[in-house]
């Protein structure tokens, strides 16, 4: 049987992977659902009113599975991970209860007024209660990036006791909180979280557009869509590469393996397709000869620090992995500027809707911001190891001492069993409520000129 | 020792934490007890209402847990490490449960079928009963005691949790839920849902009454180590009298059908109850069962002094906003439920 490490591990990953799902998409169908309700109060268009109430349903389905999926985190750590939530209480505790004591109670105490409030309270107040759960949801991004940040370049703190005793005890919050990688890597989640939310919401737009449905309220919605999604592309370009910096000052091990550069005395080079062989330590590819030097150090010329440098049982030992997701992070990322510039770029033209190839692309690109998130944090989580807190907490120090090996995986197939359930329920109520549609209210059914035949002959009955 | 009005830091967070909880126990309490009696219920109609009746409210009233969680995690991290490790099997089915009562809420309105609602109520039910029944075993372990070794480590098996006595707080844990829940359904409806309820009300109580003349004696007899605190402190004996007034109070507003002085009432005795556990229990957590030398006091689990410091500004900051809010939100969905095109 594998080792309580590794089945420990495999089930952190796979929960928080399949978590890592929804909170995205709940960030980033926030941000446009406060757009739409937003453009409904100022122009009182009925059109964006129901598409805020259609898009209220499908996030209220991923916000549940969301809450359900992410309380599991929180207690796998005191469940599997005892030795490192002793280790790290003293700060990643205040993190968290901050998380919810600011962030979870405000975005799940005006989720019911969002949800059920529509006729009982007036239309501000209800917009209002939009934005605090979308900045409830970004608020709870913001702790939980702290404290995973905080596990990557530790900071304000100090260590007091030894060996699997030691524990790590806080000496300066504001220092703890903007640790040094705090800032760059949240920014570039929440950007990456918008983008996931904006596809979406684009993705069902483009559908109903194919099909020929609801083509109003599709157009109004992709156009919210492609608003967040064209800035926040262009935006994770700069958060990406800010990204980048920190990781080549506070981890050069990660990033070492994210482009399969061993010898420190080598200028470094820069791949935009390649292959890490980590046991004869060679990289092939497509690349730029000394890319990596230049961006790192300004100059091609420049050597940057290898796998070498570091002892081999202290930095990562799956190259090729990290090295493969960020660059398909990389790739997606790039495509999706491409992607959003075309079509603001034919939106002008007053072109976007005519091209069904375009609209295809985009039904089908809601999977490309999800991918790039979670590769992103392979690439991020991977290329951190063997340390769970950097440099300080090795992983396989981290476990809980009487936990069974059958007890891990006992708890592993039980949560593999559930979460391939609730994934296959997801995606059949997600598809039941798009192909439902938005209930088009009565109001505008009458305002007949404004709307074309082809949609009337849709709406449900 | 830093001190704050008299009481160190680590007591401090203590009583956050009991505060925290007895927050989650009143306000899940009642969506719990009411999950717990969903089947009780026939008609489809009935079933949406009692639940649309939690509808808005049932999520926040998770996050309490989710706090409370946090809380404990923060201001005694070895508890929380050995507290989760030791009951790993028990708190996986706890995370499971909660994962299926979720969904069975968010996704039975969403199809119209009759085998698909009367399935997620049906999971919905037993998951409000397993998250109820658990939490209890829990709680009843840890007035209970555990084999705890002096390196903190859980000298016994799946087996340990399934004492008697522990069984027994599970079920007083359920009663007393389903008893909050059905108080506060019965405020929440009317018509012949509401005659149904009241009916239901009273069976709850006699439930609980039995379960609390139970424990009372079970604990008294078994578990001496509870009233310890008495001995030294006479004047505490104010709580288990404020106790058994409530209960006798809960039973004549019921009987008067004063709806809303009961469910005040069932708050009350909620937290008199938590308030005895952590009295019997301060200044440990966990007690163990093997010798008393090698329990774990708040002393020992207690962050560094800065970061209780820091979280009790947290806390004392945070927690006018979430009640704030809470009362917000209660305000709004006040009054008899309703049911129209936005409900579950």
């Amino acid at each position: 049987m594998p080792s309580v490490e590794i089945l420990s591990r495999i089930q952190f990953a796979f929960t928080v992977a399949f978590h890592y799902i929804y909170p995205p998409l709940s960030i980033g169908l926030g941000l446009c659902l406060v757009i739409m309700e937003g453009i409904y109060l100022k122009t009182g268009l009925p059109v964006y009113r129901d598409i805020t109430r259609f898009w209220i349903k499908i996030f209220a389905l991923i916000f549940g599975i969301g809450v359900a999926t992410g309380i599991v985190m929180e207690f796998e750590f005191g469940t599997n991970w005892a030795t490192y939530s002793h280790y790290v209480g003293d700060i990643f505790g205040s993190a968290l209860a901050a998380e919810g004591i600011f962030a979870f109670a405000l975005e799940s105490g005006f989720l019911g007024v969002l949800l059920f409030g529509w006729n009982r309270v007036s239309k501000g107040v209800h917009f209002f209660s939009t934005i605090m759960v979308a900045l409830g949801s970004i608020f709870s991004a913001l702790w939980i990036v702290i404290a995973n940040s905080w596990q990557q370049t530790p900071a304000g703190f100090r260590i007091e006791g030894h060996d699997l005793g030691a524990r790590a005890v806080v000496t300066d919050f504001w220092e703890m909180v903007f640790n040094p990688s705090s800032v760059d890597r949240f920014s570039h989640v929440i950007i990456g979280s918008f983008l996931a939310g904006s596809f979406l919401v684009m993705s069902v737009g483009a559908w109903y557009i194919l099909k020929g449905r609801y083509i109003k309220h599709a157009q109004a919605m992709f156009k919210v869509g492609l608003s967040v999604a064209v800035v926040a592309a262009l935006m994770q370009l700069f958060t990406g590469h800010r990204s980048a910096e920190y990781v080549s000052k506070y981890q050069p091990a990660k990033l070492a393996a994210m482009e399969g550069h061993y010898d420190s005395l080598a200028v470094a080079d820069m791949y935009l397709i390649g292959w890490v062989d980590n046991k004869n330590e060679k990289t092939t590819g497509i690349k730029i000869p000394g890319g990596l030097s230049f961006l790192t150090h300004g100059s091609f010329s420049a050597p940057v620090q290898g796998l070498h440098a570091t002892p081999p049982a202290d930095r990562p030992g799956a190259v090729n992995f990290v090295f493969q997701t960020y660059h398909f992070m990389v790739a997606i990322g790039i495509t999706l500027i491409g992607l959003t510039l075309l079509a603001v770029f034919l939106l002008w033209k007053k072109q976007l809707f005519n091209h069904r190839w375009l609209m295809w692309i985009f039904v089908l690109a809601v999977l490309l911001p999800q991918v790039a998130n979670q590769l992103g944090w392979y690439a991020a989580e991977v290329g951190r190891q063997p340390w769970v807190v950097y440099g300080l907490l090795r992983t396989s120090d981290a476990l809980s001492k009487k936990v069974t090996a059958d007890q891990v995986l006992f708890s592993l197939i039980l949560f593999t069993f559930v979460y391939v359930l609730l994934f296959a329920l997801f995606l059949f109520l997600l598809n039941r409520k798009i192909s439902h549609g938005p209930d088009v209210t009565e109001d505008e059914a009458t305002d007949s000129e404004h709307f074309s035949k082809r949609n009337i002959a849709n709406i449900p009955s | 020792m830093e001190t704050i009005l008299g009481l160190d830091l680590p007591t401090w967070w203590f009583l956050v934490i009991g505060g925290l909880i007895t927050g989650y126990g009143v306000l899940d309490g009642f969506d719990l007890g009411a999950g717990a009696l969903h089947l009780f219920f026939n008609k489809e109609e009935s079933r949406r209402l009692v639940l649309n009746a939690i509808g808005p409210v049932w999520d926040g009233n998770e996050v309490w847990l989710v706090i409370a969680g946090g809380a404990l995690f923060a201001g005694f991290p070895l508890v929380y490490g050995v507290l989760f490790s030791t009951f790993y099997i028990p708190f996986m089915l706890f995370l499971v449960s909660l994962i299926f009562r979720a969904i069975s809420i968010e996704f039975r309105s969403k199809e119209p079928w009759a085998w698909w609602r009367k399935m997620w109520d049906i999971s919905y039910c037993v998951s409000s009963i397993f998250i109820t029944f658990l939490l209890g075993l829990v709680l009843g372990n840890l007035i209970h005691g555990l084999p705890v070794n002096k390196a903190h480590e859980f000298t016994g098996n799946l087996l340990t949790f399934f004492n008697p006595y522990a069984i027994l707080i599970a079920f007083t844990t359920l009663s007393l839920f389903m008893l909050h829940g059905a108080i506060y359904l019965v405020m929440k409806t009317e018509n012949r849902l509401y005659a149904k309820l009241t009916v239901l009300v009273n069976n709850c109580s006699k439930f609980f009454i039995l379960c609390f003349i139970l424990t009372s004696m079970a604990t008294l007899i078994y578990v001496p180590h509870m009233t310890q605190a008495f001995k030294h402190h006479p004047e505490l004996f104010i709580l288990p009298l404020i106790a058994v007034l409530t209960l006798l109070n809960i039973k004549r507003n019921i009987d008067s059908r004063k709806y809303f002085t009961a469910f005040l009432f069932s708050c009350i005795i909620m937290s008199c109850l938590l308030i005895l556990f952590a009295i019997g229990l301060y200044p440990n957590i966990i007690i163990s069962s093997t010798d008393p030398a090698n329990s774990i006091s708040i002393y020992a689990a207690a962050s560094s002094n800065k970061s209780l410091k820091i979280m009790l500004l947290i806390a004392a900051i945070g927690t006018p906003l979430v009640i704030s809010y809470t009362v917000f939100v209660f305000w709004t969905f006040r009054g008899k439920v309703k049911l129209n095109e936005m409900s579950y």
